[in-house]
């Protein structure tokens, strides 16, 4: 393809990814959509889940996203996640021991707001587990 | 005369402590480079933000069913001072030139008959302002525990401030930190959070006369991404003060060390003078009493 889509990822914490890409899916809060170059404006919030990159400088990767926007100028698209991690970087044996771990903390919490921090947490990666 | 012994025990404390400012600046500058890139690293989000902000105001102005916190409301008598200072000290005039642009700001609104409410971040900004305003402080956050403040940890605090907003607590927010420019200079600076106002400079993005689609609607987005914001531009402030912060302790313990130094120099050759004096007199009783026999 002779046209590429500006591409840029950003978290609070650092800028993920800035480049030239093919294709991006962004999982809309309305519903999952492809963005391609030359696409019409659209601003839209995100649920959270699986960002995927087609044809950027490494390949395709996919990016799990929690929480943010996605906004597509005629400059290109640009996505604000609270949250971004790559998949290529997530372990599922980590990932399904953290999970056991925070069932733990819920079911240990002693007060109301230890329990709700927990099982924020416990959903959080679970959310990403079934992302995977 | 000065005391030999005295003289000698002073040169010793004063390298003592020219010793630990010496660590102290370098510890400051190995924590000053990783401040500044979080502070970096942080940036391109909220600016952005802000973008994606001045785009999605524009069609907002004035509408009725824009949300409280973008237009405010519609009172301004009570006002929440978020300041945002260090944990610690010995660093210069760091945490009181932020403390001052706060006081300068909530005299004046207390001159002007609002109510001030003070929210302190940080233990070295309430230790300044208790002295003058302690009833008005509502709440002090000490991050002390954290290595370094990351986004999950400003959450909580933008949280109870948007609660605080919605139980009509208080009609302004604005929160004060301090910029980093540069390793030596920092600028308190006074930035309104509620209201939302878009900074100026902000470019907002040439549509070429298309029109955006929104998902969902337009107050809906806004809506979610005001508390956001909040967030954003709290853990900005955060970092920037972190970075300051560092900056401000490396050049204020440069200073020291630099003092230090003079002081030791200035010690040293009254110690060699009142030595040489004594010698010198020694000299002269023996060679008088030889004289004399």
């Amino acid at each position: 393809m002779a046209e590429k889509l500006n591409f840029d990822l950003v978290s609070p914490d650092r800028l993920l990814m800035s480049e030239e890409v093919d294709m991006v899916l962004v999982p809309g809060s309305e519903g999952d959509f492809g963005v391609l170059p030359a696409h019409a404006p659209v601003m839209s919030t995100l649920k959270p889940g699986v960002l995927e990159v087609t044809g950027g400088a490494e390949g395709s990767s996919r990016i799990f996203v929690r929480g943010g926007f996605a906004e597509v100028t005629p400059q290109g698209l640009t996505v604000l996640a609270e949250e971004a991690i790559p998949l290529a970087e997530l372990d599922v044996a980590k990932l399904d021991q953290s999970i056991q771990d925070a069932e733990e903390d819920v079911a240990d919490a002693k007060d109301d707001q230890t329990r709700d921090a927990a099982q924020l947490t416990l959903d959080h990666l679970r959310q990403i587990r079934e992302s995977l | 005369m000065p005391n030999l012994k005295e003289l000698k025990n002073r040169i010793a404390s004063v390298t003592s402590t020219q010793k630990i400012t010496k660590a102290m600046q370098l510890v400051a500058a190995a924590k000053l480079r990783r401040a500044q890139e979080h502070a970096e690293a942080a940036r391109p989000y909220a600016e952005r933000m802000d973008a994606v902000l001045a785009n999605l105001s524009q069609g907002m102005v004035g509408n009725p069913g824009a949300p409280k916190l973008f237009q405010g409301t519609g009172s301004d008598q009570t006002h929440l001072l978020i300041v945002a200072t260090a944990e610690r000290g010995l660093c210069g005039g760091f945490n009181t030139s932020i403390a001052k642009l706060a006081r300068q700001h909530a005299d004046q609104l207390i001159a002007s008959g609002k109510t001030v409410k003070i929210l302190c971040i940080g233990r070295k900004g309430y230790d300044v302002l208790k002295r003058l305003y302690e009833p008005q402080i509502v709440e002090t956050i000490t991050l002390g525990h954290l290595k370094s403040v990351s986004f999950a940890d400003v959450q909580p605090i933008s949280k109870k401030v948007l609660d605080w907003f919605d139980a009509g607590e208080f009609d302004v927010c604005s929160l004060f930190y301090s910029r980093f420019k540069n390793v030596v200079t920092q600028i308190p600076t006074q930035q309104q959070l509620i209201p939302a106002t878009v900074p100026e400079g902000v470019e907002t993005a040439n549509l070429n006369g298309a029109i955006y689609e929104y998902e969902p609607e337009e107050d809906e987005i806004l809506a979610e991404l005001l508390p956001r914001n909040m967030t954003v531009q709290i853990f900005r402030g955060l970092l920037e003060n972190a970075a300051g912060e560092q900056g401000a302790r490396m050049s204020a313990m440069d200073n020291a060390t630099r003092n230090a130094g003079e002081m030791i120099d200035d010690l040293t050759l009254v110690y060699n003078r009142t030595r040489q004096a004594i010698i010198t007199k020694e000299l002269i009783e023996i060679i008088s009493g030889a004289e004399a026999l």
